[in-house]
Formats: C-alpha cells, sequence, structure tokens
C-alpha cells in the first residue's frame, strides 16, 4: 500500500554527496562513542553511558528520512540519535562532561539529551515511559495540522512494558503520525529478547494493533533508510503509525559496567563482522562512489571534530552552585 | 454574583477555555459521550466536537503521557483523571516525566498540562476508591498541586491552572461536587500560594484544605459553643504552599490543629506541623495537632469508614486538648 507523500524531505535514490555524508556520519558516531568510552574511564564523565557503537546505521539510515520540522523522542542510547539529527559533538559532549554549555545545561547528562530546536525532545531513562510523550507530541501534530512527524525510537526492551502497548493502541485508534522504530539489538540489558518475550518477532506485534510493520537488517544502512523512507511517507500520509524493527546489535555492554556475562564472545564477534560502518564503506568503494583518499579524509575529519567536542566540554565552565533551583518551573 | 455548584463552576471554566484558545483540549475517560462521570464536562463533546473532547481508553499512562507530549507539542491540554486512584497508573508519567521535562532539558521545554482528578471517600468505595493521596503529589518538586474547597475557588484556581506554564495536578474533592456557593459574573483569578483565612479566631488555628475545610469550619462552630474562637485557614494549594499566613495565624493563636482526609503517618499534614513549629516554635503553648485519616485500607461497613476519616468531634477534642 502506498500513499503519496505531502512533503517528501527525501529522495529516493540519494546522490553520492549524501552517500558520502551517511558514511561520515555513521564515522561521526562511532569515533563520538570511543571518545566517550575513553572519557568515561577518565572520569570526565560519570552515572551510566549507554554507547552505541554497532548500532549506526539504524540511526543515520532513519534519521535521514525525517524532516527538519519532526520529531525524536528516543531512549537513553542516543548519543548516535541526536548527532544523527545534527546536534553539535562540541555541546552534546560537555553535556556528558556536565558542564553549563552542555545541550541540557548539565541538568540532563548521557540520558536526558534535549535540543528543542531540532525537534529532538529527549533522552529518557524510563524504559517504555517515553513512548506516550511521542503519541502526545504526534497529537499535537494532528491537531495543529503542522505536518510534523515524530520518530519514536525504543529498543527490544521495551516491548513488554505496558506503556508500549498503550502507546501502539492509542496512535493507531487516533491515526497518529508515528513512527515506532524498535532497535532490536537481541538483548534488554542483559536478557535475551526470546527469554521473557512471548511473541520474541517483534514487528508482529504490531498487528494486534492494526499497525502496519517490517523487520529491517539494521547493519544495512541503505536498507535502513528505505524502510523508514516508507514509514515517514505513510505516516505523513494521515495514515497512522507505522512500525519498524531494526535487527541490529550493539558491540560493547549495555553500559560501561556491564561484564557482559550473558553473551558468548563468538556471538559478539560474528556481530562485529557485519560492522555497518566497514560494510557501507565497502559497498561505496565497490561502486566506485568513494576512494580511498575521500574516505581517509572523513575519518581525519571526524577525528579533528571530536578532538574540539573534547576540547570545547574540557574548557566549559560547571553550572554556577546558585543556579540549583533553576529551571524546576518555569516562570 | 450566581449561586451555583462546585461542578458547574468547573465546567464553565472549561468550557470558557474550549471558546478562548483552540489549544485547549480535553481528554479523559468518559468526558464525552458520558458526560464525565461526576458531570464535570457534560455538553462539551456536544458543542467542541470530539477533536477537542476525546474519550479515550483505559490506559491510563498513555493518556497522562500523551497529555505532556500534547503540551510539549504547543497544546493547552486537560487531562481527566476520573480519579486519584486511578492516577496511580500514570505515575511514571507524572512524577518522571511531568515534573522533570522543564529541570532536565535544561529549560528548553515545559508542561502547561493540567491533570484533574477526583479524590476522596466517604461513599462506601471501599479501599481501592477512595483516597486522599494529594499529598504525594505535593511532595514531588515540578509539580504544582491545587485543592480548591468552594466553587469561587474551584474556578479561580482552575483558571490560574490553565494559564500556568507548568504540570498542574488539580484535586477535585468527590463530596465537593454537589456544593453551592457564590461566584462572581466577572474575571478573576485566585493565585496559586496564597491560603485563605475563611473564619476569624483567636483562640487556636485550624488548618485545612479540599474536603477538610468544611469540617474545620463546622468543628469552629461547635467551638464557639464552648467559647472557643478557632481561625480557619483554607490552605487552597499545596505546592506552592502558603505556610506564611498560617504562621502569621498560630504567632496570634499559639495553638494549630491540622486537618486531613489522608493517613497520618507520613502524610502531608506532617510537613506543614513541621514547618509550623519551624517558624514558630517559640509561639507555641502546645505541640502541633494533627486530626487525619486512619491508618488502615478504607473499609466498606459504613461505621467502620466513618470511623477512618477525620470528623467534627476529633477536631473538637484536638484543641479541647491543648487548652
Amino acid at each position: 500500500m502506498t500513499t503519496p507523500a505531502r512533503n517528501r524531505a527525501v529522495k529516493e535514490q540519494p546522490d553520492r554527496g549524501q552517500l558520502i555524508d551517511l558514511l561520515r556520519q555513521m564515522m561521526l558516531i562511532r569515533r563520538f562513542e570511543e571518545k566517550a568510552a575513553e572519557m568515561y574511564a577518565r572520569r570526565k564523565i560519570g552515572g551510566f553511558l549507554h554507547l552505541y557503537i554497532g548500532q549506526e546505521a539504524v540511526a543515520v539510515g532513519a534519521i535521514s528520512t525525517l524532516g527538519p520540522s519532526d520529531y525524536i523522542v528516543s531512549h537513553y542510547r542516543e548519543h548516535g540519535h541526536a548527532l544523527a539529527r545534527g546536534l553539535e559533538p562540541g555541546p552534546l559532549m560537555a553535556e556528558l562532561f556536565g558542564r553549563a554549555t552542555g545541550v541540557s545545561r548539565g541538568r540532563g547528562g548521557s540520558m536526558h539529551l534535549f535540543d528543542a530546536k531540532r525537534g529532538f525532545m529527549g533522552g529518557y531513562a524510563i524504559v517504555g515511559g517515553h513512548m506516550p510523550l511521542a503519541v502526545g507530541l504526534a497529537l499535537a501534530s494532528s491537531y495543529l495540522k503542522n505536518g510534523r512527524i515524530v520518530l519514536n525510537i525504543f529498543g527490544d526492551g521495551a516491548v513488554n512494558q505496558g506503556e508500549f502497548h498503550e502507546s501502539l493502541n492509542l496512535a493507531s485508534v487516533w491515526k497518529l503520525p508515528v513512527v515506532f522504530l524498535c532497535e532490536n539489538n537481541l538483548y534488554g540489558m542483559g536478557t535475551d529478547v526470546r527469554r521473557v518475550s512471548a511473541e520474541p518477532e517483534i514487528h508482529k506485534r504490531a498487528c494486534g494493533y492494526n499497525i502496519p510493520a517490517e523487520r529491517v537488517d539494521g547493519m544495512d544502512l541503505l536498507a535502513v533508510r528505505e524502510a523508514a523512507r516508507r514509514a515517514v511517507e505513510w505516516a505523513r500520509g494521515g495514515n497512522g503509525p507505522y512500525f519498524l524493527e531494526a535487527v541490529t546489535y550493539r558491540f560493547r555492554g549495555h553500559s560501561m559496567a556491564d561484564p557482559e556475562f550473558y553473551r558468548d564472545k563468538a556471538e559478539v564477534e560474528r556481530w562485529k563482522a557485519q560492522d555497518p560502518i566497514l560494510r557501507f564503506r565497502r559497498y561505496l568503494e565497490d561502486e566506485g562512489l568513494i576512494s580511498q583518499e575521500e574516505a581517509r579524509s572523513l575519518e581525519e575529519g571526524v577525528e579533528a571534530t571530536i578532538n574540539e567536542a573534547v576540547r570545547f566540554a574540557d574548557e566549559s565552565p560547571e553550572p554556577p552552585p546558585g543556579a540549583l533551583y533553576e529551571y524546576v518551573y518555569k516562570e | 454574583m450566581a449561586e451555583i455548584t462546585f461542578r458547574e463552576a468547573l465546567r464553565q471554566t472549561l468550557r470558557e477555555a474550549l471558546l478562548g484558545d483552540e489549544r485547549v483540549i480535553l481528554m479523559g475517560e468518559d468526558i464525552g459521550a458520558y458526560g464525565g462521570s461526576y458531570g464535570v464536562t457534560r455538553g462539551l463533546l456536544e458543542e467542541f466536537g470530539p477533536d477537542r473532547v476525546r474519550d479515550t481508553p483505559i490506559s491510563e499512562s498513555v493518556v497522562v503521557g500523551a497529555g505532556i507530549g500534547a503540551a510539549m507539542g504547543g497544546l493547552r491540554p486537560v487531562v481527566e483523571l476520573m480519579t486519584i486512584n486511578f492516577s496511580f497508573l500514570a505515575f511514571d508519567q507524572i512524577i518522571n516525566n511531568a515534573s522533570k521535562l522543564h529541570y532536565m532539558s535544561g529549560g528548553q521545554i515545559n508542561v502547561p498540562l493540567v491533570v484533574r482528578m477526583a479524590s476522596g471517600g466517604g461513599s462506601q468505595l471501599s479501599s481501592q476508591h477512595s483516597h486522599s493521596l494529594e499529598g504525594w503529589y505535593a511532595h514531588v518538586p515540578g509539580l504544582k498541586v491545587v485543592v480548591p474547597a468552594t466553587p469561587y475557588d474551584a474556578r479561580g484556581l482552575l483558571k490560574t491552572a490553565l494559564r500556568d506554564e507548568n504540570p498542574v495536578i488539580f484535586i477535585e474533592h468527590t463530596a465537593l461536587y454537589a456544593m453551592k456557593g457564590e461566584v462572581p459574573g466577572e474575571e478573576y483569578y485566585v493565585p496559586f500560594g496564597q491560603a485563605n483565612v475563611n473564619r476569624q479566631g483567636r483562640d487556636v488555628t485550624i488548618v485545612g484544605y479540599s474536603g477538610s475545610v468544611h469540617q474545620s469550619l463546622r468543628a469552629a462552630a461547635m467551638l464557639a459553643e464552648e467559647g472557643l474562637e478557632a481561625e480557619v485557614i483554607d490552605l487552597r494549594t499545596l505546592r506552592p504552599l502558603d505556610i506564611d499566613t498560617v504562621v502569621e495565624s498560630v504567632k496570634k493563636t499559639t495553638r494549630a490543629v491540622v486537618v486531613e482526609d489522608d493517613w497520618r503517618t507520613g502524610g502531608f499534614a506532617g510537613e506543614i506541623s513541621s514547618l509550623i513549629q519551624e517558624r514558630a516554635f517559640d509561639y507555641l503553648d502546645a505541640p502541633v495537632a494533627r486530626v487525619c485519616g486512619a491508618d488502615v485500607p478504607m473499609p466498606y461497613n459504613k461505621q467502620l469508614e466513618t470511623a477512618a476519616l477525620p470528623s467534627e468531634e476529633q477536631i473538637v477534642q484536638a484543641v479541647r486538648g491543648m487548652m
């Protein structure tokens, strides 16, 4: 079933420049996350740190299909989503460092990144707890007829939470423009999704709410992008929500504290062999769309950007102590 | 001036809000076709249509969460939770999202949402339908908690709530819906954080809110027959709390009783008592007394239920005990 999209923000066939930019975005996320891990080990970042390494194709593929005024409501493994949306690496790193120049002014941290100007509406730590917010944003867009759709990103861990079911039901009944994107990385923290889910093929659940759904290879950037394009067109066409399950894998633990007892090294290595960045880079090189020099130059550019982000964060001030009560209420 | 019911004061205020601001929408269970389980929204679906007056599934969490999200997206939603008892299902949304969004986003996002809830017991609805847990919400930074006791305040406080840029928990005691009171025709607002001295007196300060204000007034009438003049204060809002008015009164009367329906242990009356003793310690001639609900799940049997809730006799006893 296809409907013509009113505000098609995305060309069906990305050109060379766009393809190279998609590669660059994935590289940026990878290096940001690796650098964040380093900064965490050096205690510049506190609390919890949930790395997106391995899942880059999902963020970049999906978010590249959104328009500039669309909304994103994400969970706590969100640095990749934020970068793909165009949040600047400097203020992002500064937020992880807790500085006043951080995207959330140092009040949120890794799990609560916000950039209202770019429609990046958080950053939430309660598994599944953010899904009702996405439904509400879509309700506002639908009511205001402003054409803005909502990309709601959550993990396989969220699909057994009550709020998941409530959100899918209400979005469907009220035909709201939400793209529900499940990043199925096979584990909810340390629990294999198959151990705790009556229906582990997550996209199949959507039929219980009359929501069209598909599953896509989350390690294949162009496949994710194509599927997301279909989903976004559907939602933007006023047809109601769409459900995407992107099967992916995180190469690191759930968080920096995770000793990974629950999965075996051989499995991790098998997935690393499908590294979405290497895969896409190889595709571009094979198609003659990028040269080795260009690819290296991208890497160097990303490296410089990340180093600059760390420098910016390092040199940024802490929030002043007197500011503890600021932002509790809006005056 | 007109004499209208508490329920009607709310209904008129909601209707005016819908008329005056396209961004206002109502959401809740049975608020439309049924007319609202307490009749507050009667007629509004017929007048404003299903886009603006939305009947929801029984899904408190997503209903409140969608209200929060819609507020984030530029609307001014008013969510009705049929009673405070069902609000526990939306606790995560209220506590983890609504109250914290402005703070954790560093001020970028705010939630101009009103969540209305019927509260209170006394109708033999038994243990799962009789809570008065507005004190739990008053505990949370980032929320505002409003507890009108009269039709005048119901309207005035709701008008203020509808203009607030923050999430407001608006508590309506079920026993008050049919209560009649004077409500002016002209425009007026009742600000938050301003308690009302409902009755003046010099012998003791009785502090109440919502349903307990009327009990306190009845107790004051009983005390007057014994020659004791009680000053009765209606808090009107629990957060922000106008403790200054209470303290000023206690400095005059030297004695205080706090009355609320909620369970005694850990209830908000404890917070009020603590504030009074912090600020007026040298003025007190007796410890602050609390007259609260009994620490039991609400029983069904009528006599047991009555015994579980504060009474005028208990208030009078408490006052006599401090003379």
